[in-house]
């Protein structure tokens, strides 16, 4: 709509106006990388609160039928340092420390003897790729019960025998999905896919998904900079899909 | 300049009961008019010192400006670290083997890496699906949206337009703020804009929003559409910053003052 007024008035109106503006220039801060460094990551910070808030823990992620899983050898093996930490076997145990009735070191036969679950899931990685795989193992929730955790602690922590590390919520832990897992396609879990103990939850990207668990620890408050290997440099620390 | 009669011309009886829906702006417009209605009831006989009165228009309502802003921002960021995070898997296809589809120049991108580009981008999703929201909301309940829709009727006119910026071909005469082809960019973003924010909730959330990512058909392709609503936005700002270059000062400062002098079009 065409109006007609005197050139100052148009100027001290259009002066008005563009003041009016102004707030949107307070985003210009972010051209100031000590200052954007903070903010992004608040930004993070603040997308992590909203994933929990909307992740919703009986929803399941998709299941597939096995003609839809990719072949073994087309599963990319995916590790931050070695594929192979060399762990013995033998020797090995799961140490559990923490909010727990029963502490101590557990063995991957009794994990083995809580009820298994098989499934083909969607493995999704931080990188923008996905593989669906075929994964078993037992629910977390169900060692969970076994180890006696205070499953109203907010996070569960593990360590890894690469020196990897991870921390999730406890909502994701207790999802029916998530699992310790043990075999892959059937077969025990191979060394570069995490043997012998590793972490699976179609409702995590990738790198929560920690491999060759050395320990668990049921907790209410994370180390202080030890929330997870890449969430310390810059990653999400949900991470959830 | 062709316009100076025009200048002279006694402005239009306010008949203004037609637009009354569109809230702020015609206000301000109208306490305008009443500014000028005044000037000219005090001073009636001399006429001849009456100064020159300029037509402008208010063409841009602060809220429009606003999120215009936010969202130029906005999308700088997202299509910046959003190809640093492509590089990252620069690919539609599988894993194994990977294909990788294009190589974008790390220059061209923003975060300096796969997580720091994921900080940017998770922060201003929020920002630019705010400002989209906004947008949005105020077109609808202001009305302001019938300058800019593209509707079957601009249908038409996209043609000549094209011609006359594409082939040099007859400027066809002004009818409105915009023109249809203007039109169709201008709703074409919108768009873009929605399908970015869906796909990408997809791609943030494909458990959570699976029904979703079942409707843009599955997750791999909602990657395709996400990167394609993105094409979208960047076939867009060029022509899009050209066409701001070719219309001048007048034209720009419009969209940081919301006012513009002398527009080409009539009432």
């Amino acid at each position: 709509m065409i109006t007609r007024l005197e050139d100052k008035e148009l100027k001290r109106q259009s002066r008005r106006q563009l003041l009016k503006l102004a707030p949107v220039a307070a985003l210009g801060v972010f051209a100031f990388p000590k200052v954007s460094d903070r903010l992004v990551a608040a930004g993070v910070h603040f997308s992590d609160w909203a994933s929990g808030a909307m992740f919703c823990s009986h929803h399941p992620a998709q299941t597939f039928s096995n003609s839809d899983v990719v072949p073994f050898a087309k599963f990319p093996y995916n590790g931050y340092d070695v594929l192979d930490p060399e762990v013995d076997f033998e020797k090995w145990t799961l140490t559990v420390e923490g909010d727990v009735k029963r502490p101590g070191e557990y063995t991957l036969a009794q994990i083995k003897g809580l009820p298994k679950l098989n499934q083909n899931t969607r493995h999704v990685c931080v990188e923008g790729w996905d593989v669906v795989g075929a994964f078993g193992g037992t629910p977390i929730s169900n060692f969970l019960t076994l180890i006696g955790a205070n499953t109203g602690a907010k996070f569960l922590e593990v360590e890894c025998a690469d020196d990897y590390y991870e921390s999730i919520d406890m909502a994701s832990a207790l999802h029916p999905q998530s699992l310790l897992c043990y075999e892959m396609y059937g077969q025990a879990l191979d060394r570069g896919h995490g043997a012998p103990l590793r972490l699976q939850m179609p409702t995590k990207l990738g790198y929560k998904q920690a491999k060759y668990l050395d320990a668990i620890c049921v907790t209410n408050v994370l180390k202080p900079g030890k929330s997870g290997y890449w969430e310390d440099q810059g990653y999400s620390w949900f991470g959830g899909l | 300049m062709g316009n100076e009669e025009e200048k002279k011309q006694p402005a239009p009886p306010p008949d203004r009961a037609a637009d009354a829906e569109s809230g702020a702006v015609e206000a301000t417009v109208a306490k305008l008019d009443m500014v000028a209605a005044e000037q000219e009831a005090a001073e009636p006989i001399a006429k001849a010192e009456e100064p020159a009165l300029v037509r402008a228009a208010y063409e841009h309502p602060l809220p429009i400006r606003i999120t215009h802003w936010v969202n130029a921002i906005s999308l700088f960021v997202l299509v910046t670290s959003g190809l640093r995070i492509f590089r990252a898997f620069p690919s539609f296809g599988p894993k194994i083997p990977e294909k990788v589809l294009l190589d974008i120049p790390k220059s061209l991108t923003l975060g300096g890496w796969l997580g720091g580009a994921l900080q940017w981008h998770f922060t201003f999703m929020w920002l630019f699906a705010a400002s989209g929201v906004v947008y949005l909301a105020y077109q609808i309940v202001s009305g302001h949206y019938r300058t800019m829709l593209f509707t079957p009727r601009d249908i038409p006119g996209v043609w000549p337009m094209a011609r006359h910026y594409f082939f040099f071909g007859p400027k066809p005469p002004a009818t409105g703020q915009y023109n249809p082809l203007q039109k169709l960019a201008y709703t074409s973003t919108i768009a873009f804009g929605v399908l970015s924010l869906l796909t990408g909730i997809v791609l943030y959330k494909p458990v959570q929003f699976s029904w979703l990512a079942f409707l843009f058909g599955g997750f791999h392709l909602t990657r395709v559409w996400h990167f394609a609503a993105m094409c979208g936005f960047l076939a867009f700002i060029p022509g899009h910053l050209i066409m701001v270059v070719l219309h001048g000062w007048a034209n720009f400062y419009s969209m940081l003052s919301g006012w513009k002098r002398e527009p080409k079009y009539q009432e």
